[in-house]
């Protein structure tokens, strides 16, 4: 076989001609290999039309761009082969189970698309005068309405535009009202088990973080957590339930003792699935929450955003949230409450976290999502969340360590350790094992809390046939670890990759396209028969 | 209901596998005072999806679409028209419904198209490196500032009077609590850019200078020497383009010495959404690229030797450097990087350059055409497809009265900056190619008609 060359797309194969494992094109019949744009299109092409105008003499001073820019276009027809190709070399929930666990991979009903592209809502400008955009301004106060009593809390910030961003609003209520009580805190106490943007949301924020311990069943400390109260603590940032997939079940004294020493509790809600419509934060002590819309709400991941993180207030932070917002008065109309009045109608409030009035794409999707459900489908959502995820946990504890499975049930997601595979076999190999069984895999090493860990959340959205194959996939896969199948080291062999060397990549970053140097005498790709 | 497939059956058969008599049982961890006992009060019950979408329908048309009459609005988010293949190609479900390419054996697909997103807006703006994407470009200046802070080791950012006021807006907020230093303030109604007078105030102490182009106002001027006098005092310039479209008429920021370029990328590819979702661009010099905030895809091979990318230098990030990460970002605008890809690909240099022409040329008819209104005046010398009108009066209430007359005509400052009387005739005006010669007529007679 020849080396098959850097780009991965041109010929394999060899001047002898194509054997059992080889053909000329590099593909493998359904799987089609899709060079870059930069490969197959030319600055000359474009796939877009345009009427004739007439234009003017220019008014743009000197700034003419006279340099070649170095974008290549392709004709439409090539541009849908293109990344319809493309498209076929990624796992998706339409393709099957993604049971990636504190990430909600849940179905992404087509009728939310439907109604985020009416042109009511797709094609107006977040400037318009307010009398134009009424029927928007009350998607956002009555998306803002569920998210209030579906959380028992007191209002609701609808600006962030993100989880990340969602814990930084609550954070930065938090500071408001410790400035406003004249407080200097600087303290936030986060679990080890937290998400990654906890703590980084805290020191984009200005906060110095400090662990909470935990007991060795899973949960916050709570004695611990009590000793290090004190006035220099601002507040604790905890997940309920946590990524661990357990209820936090002293959440209320927790909230209480944090609140008797004067800190706030910041709650992150990405795992909002396991308890939405059987239980509210807000009877919890929480004193804010960001809710993810693409992950409880089923707004899409589309392969890493956008996302909405609407953060839910208590009576506490409320006044502090951001602008600007939605009001609705009395005589039924809306508003925004922006810079301009907000010194009277919001006067605590932090400020503004970004440009115009958040992903409002995004609240269109999720409202549609929860008006389809309403108040018994999101129990029934909760409820069958869980029950997935425990059929699971309960399936393959005999196979792998589950370790606080002895406590009870766990919520939405099910936790496995690497515990017992053969010398040498890690959960890198389970993972990349049961992408070749044809799914994506469940998150791995994360929480950090356990050894190799693997968080498995099927969502509510899987049938038990689904869940019975991927239980009997998942218990091969382990025994496959057990007994240290070598094949396994260097699965997955049936992807459109095998393993990629992410070590090469982070020592030497290629970011971007640059053209190669082409050595004299290489011959054109017309003359090796490239297309 | 229809999105859940668990019959009675099944609940039953599982709970026996379980070991659990009830789906309560499985709830038990929840202290008893804090569970309901049935559905939240206060809420409707589940509906049919023809139900769903007649209330929504009901709140669609409570709006007035940009696209059913005369619409000039621009100020951050333009109106431009998106080729149908765009949206057909975003609703694949494998780009759709998949995540984070945290498994690159079986997300090349995001994964390429990430690669030639970083590698599109690089050369757009004219910088080495981009990144996979903010959430927006308000956002991304803010972070862009940060990253100044961390390269330059100070913390005063001079921001240009022609930056955003959303975006000084953000600053504002974050830098209240990081202990950052800005030095910012309202425009005023003249011609040229305040750039010449930041380049004299740049000091050993400023971290960054920040302008826009073209500005708030429309405005566009050269850069290159405020470059050379951020460079002189080991500043940063940072360039934010809000209308990436201009590119393909008028010279990158990149080319002119900036620094850091991020960008609202919203007017190729996404459409106008009310705001959000967006996609904010994030683009720099190589020599500052592990400083850079966000996902960052790399090339690099597979077990077999083939080509494939991954995501890269994760250790600026959250999930592994936890509270020392450069940004706490995690979800960024995936889909909607895939959309300006997308559109930027059907483009190509020349549709780009073409479109941009045909901006201009709207635009440059409109000032003609409006300026001929009486007590009406073009405050720009220099424009791309946006510009500010002078108005013998306050624009906001000129606005209001235009859109009686279904002619959405523009941004009054008024709205921008509400507390600033000085700027209170200004109306900031936005043409692009789905501004029709018709269009552009009923907006001037409807404006004199208003101002008479």
């Amino acid at each position: 076989m020849s080396t098959p060359n850097a780009s991965g797309w041109r010929p394999e194969m060899n001047a002898g001609g194509a054997d059992d494992s080889t053909t000329f094109t590099g593909n493998r019949a359904l799987m089609l290999e899709e060079p870059l744009i930069f490969e197959i299109g030319s600055t000359e092409t474009t796939g877009v039309d345009f009427d004739s105008v007439v234009i003017g003499r220019p008014q743009i001073g000197n700034l003419y761009r006279t340099d070649a820019i170095g974008l290549p276009g392709l004709s439409e027809s090539e541009t849908i082969r293109h990344y319809t190709r493309l498209s076929r070399q990624n796992y998706a929930i339409d393709l099957g189970l993604f049971p990636l666990g504190s990430c909600t991979m849940k179905h992404n009903p087509r009728l939310n698309e439907k109604v985020a592209r009416m042109p009511g809502f797709a094609d107006i400008h977040p400037l318009q005068p307010q009398e134009t955009v009424q029927g928007a301004l009350a998607v956002i106060n009555e998306l803002a309405m569920w998210l209030i009593k579906l959380t028992g809390m007191h209002g609701v910030a609808m600006t962030p535009k993100a989880g990340a961003h969602g814990e930084l609003c609550g954070i930065l209520c938090i500071k408001a009202a410790l400035e406003a009580r004249g407080e200097d805190r600087r303290v936030l106490l986060v679990p080890e088990s937290a998400h990654g943007t906890n703590p980084a949301t805290a020191a984009f924020a200005g906060f110095t973080v400090e662990d909470i311990p935990a007991t060795p069943e899973g949960r916050v400390d709570l004695e611990a957590l009590k000793a290090r109260l004190g006035p220099d603590v601002a507040g604790v940032m905890i997940t309920n339930p946590n990524t661990c997939g357990l209820f936090e079940r002293d959440m209320k004294a927790i909230s209480d003792a944090v609140h008797a020493a004067g800190g706030y509790v910041y709650c992150d809600g990405a795992n909002f699935n396991a308890i939405v419509g059987k239980v509210r934060p807000g009877d919890l002590g929480v004193d804010a929450m960001h809710i993810n819309l693409h992950k409880t709400f089923s707004t899409p991941h589309g392969g890493g955003g956008p996302g909405s993180g609407p953060v839910v207030l208590s009576e506490a932070l409320s006044s502090y949230g951001p602008i600007p917002y939605a009001a609705r008065y009395a005589d039924g109309s809306f508003k925004l409450v922006e810079e301009e009045s907000a010194h009277v109608e919001h006067p605590e409030t932090f400020g503004r976290m970004t440009a115009f009035h958040g992903q409002m794409g995004m609240f269109t999707r999720a409202l549609t999502y929860m008006l389809s459900h309403g108040a018994d489908g999101l129990k029934q959502v909760a409820e069958d969340a869980v029950l997935n995820a425990n059929y699971i946990l309960r399936s393959l504890d005999d196979v792998l360590e589950a370790p606080f499975c002895g406590s009870g049930p766990c919520m939405h997601e099910a936790l496995f350790t690497d515990n017992g595979l053969a010398e040498g076999f890690s959960t890198l190999d389970i993972a990349k094992g049961i992408i070749d069984e044809g799914y994506h895999p469940m998150t791995v090493y994360f929480p950090l809390v356990v050894h190799g860990a693997m968080l498995i959340e099927p969502t509510e959205t899987e049938s038990k046939a689904v869940l019975d194959q991927f239980i009997g996939a998942l218990r091969s896969v382990a025994l496959r670890a057990k007994n240290g199948d070598p094949a396994l080291k260097s699965a997955p062999h049936f992807a459109p990759r095998a393993r990629l060397d992410e070590t090469a990549a982070a020592r030497k970053p290629v970011l971007a396209w640059s053209e190669p140097a082409v050595a004299p005498g290489t011959p054109s790709l017309s003359e090796i028969g490239g297309s | 209901m229809r999105y859940l497939p668990l019959t009675a059956d099944d609940r039953s058969a599982m709970l026996g596998v379980i070991g659990a008599a009830s789906i309560d049982d499985l709830f038990v961890d929840v202290p008893a005072e804090a569970r309901l006992d049935g559905p939240i009060p206060d809420l409707p019950n589940q509906a049919s999806e023809l139900a769903v979408e007649r209330h929504m329908g009901a709140l669609a048309r409570r709006n007035r679409a940009a696209g059913d009459g005369p619409f000039f609005l621009g100020a951050g988010a333009y109106r431009h028209h998106v080729p149908a293949s765009v949206d057909h190609l975003i609703q694949r479900g494998e780009f759709l419904t998949a995540y984070t390419p945290y498994q690159p054996e079986i997300a090349q697909g995001t994964l390429q198209m990430l690669f030639e997103f970083q590698s599109q807006v690089a050369r757009l703006l004219g910088t080495d490196v981009a990144n996979a994407s903010m959430y927006d470009g308000s956002t991304a200046c803010w972070e862009a500032v940060v990253m100044a802070r961390r390269i330059t080791k100070r913390a005063k950012a001079l921001f240009s009077t022609g930056v955003h006021p959303h975006y000084r807006s953000v600053a504002r907020t974050m830098a209240k609590y990081t202990g950052d230093v800005l030095v910012e303030a309202d425009p005023e109604l003249v011609p040229g850019t305040d750039w010449a007078a930041l380049a004299a105030a740049v000091d050993k102490e400023v971290s960054c200078v920040v302008v826009q182009y073209p500005d708030i106002l429309g405005r566009i001027d050269d850069m290159a020497a405020l470059a050379a006098a951020c460079q002189a005092s080991g500043a940063l310039l940072i360039a934010v383009v809000t209308e990436p479209v201009a590119l393909g008429l008028i010279k990158s920021p990149g080319e002119m010495g900036a620094d850091i370029v991020v960008g609202e990328g919203q007017s190729i590819g996404v459409g106008l959404q009310f705001g959000g979702p967006y996609v904010g661009l994030f683009a720099c010099k190589a020599k500052y690229v592990r400083q850079m905030p966000g996902r960052l895809c790399g090339e690099t091979v597979d077990a077999n030797g083939k080509r494939g990318f991954v995501l890269t230098l994760s250790t600026r990030e959250q999930h592994i450097r936890r509270e020392k990460a450069t940004s706490n970002i995690c979800t960024n605008s995936g889909l909607c990087a895939l959309a300006f890809s997308i559109h930027m690909t059907l483009l190509g240099e020349a549709g780009l350059r073409q479109l941009a022409s045909i901006n201009h040329g709207r635009a440059l008819a409109a000032a003609e055409q409006l300026a001929k209104v009486p007590g009406v005046s073009v405050l720009n010398s220099a424009f791309f497809n946006e510009f500010t009108l002078l108005l013998p009066t306050a624009a906001r209430p000129v606005v209001h009265q235009l859109a009686e007359r279904d002619i959405l005509g523009g941004v009054s400052l008024g709205r921008l900056y509400p507390d600033n009387e000085g700027l209170e005739n200004g109306l900031v005006v936005a043409v692009t190619e789905t501004c029709t010669a018709e269009d552009i007529a009923a907006f001037a007679a409807a404006l004199k008609e208003v101002l008479a």
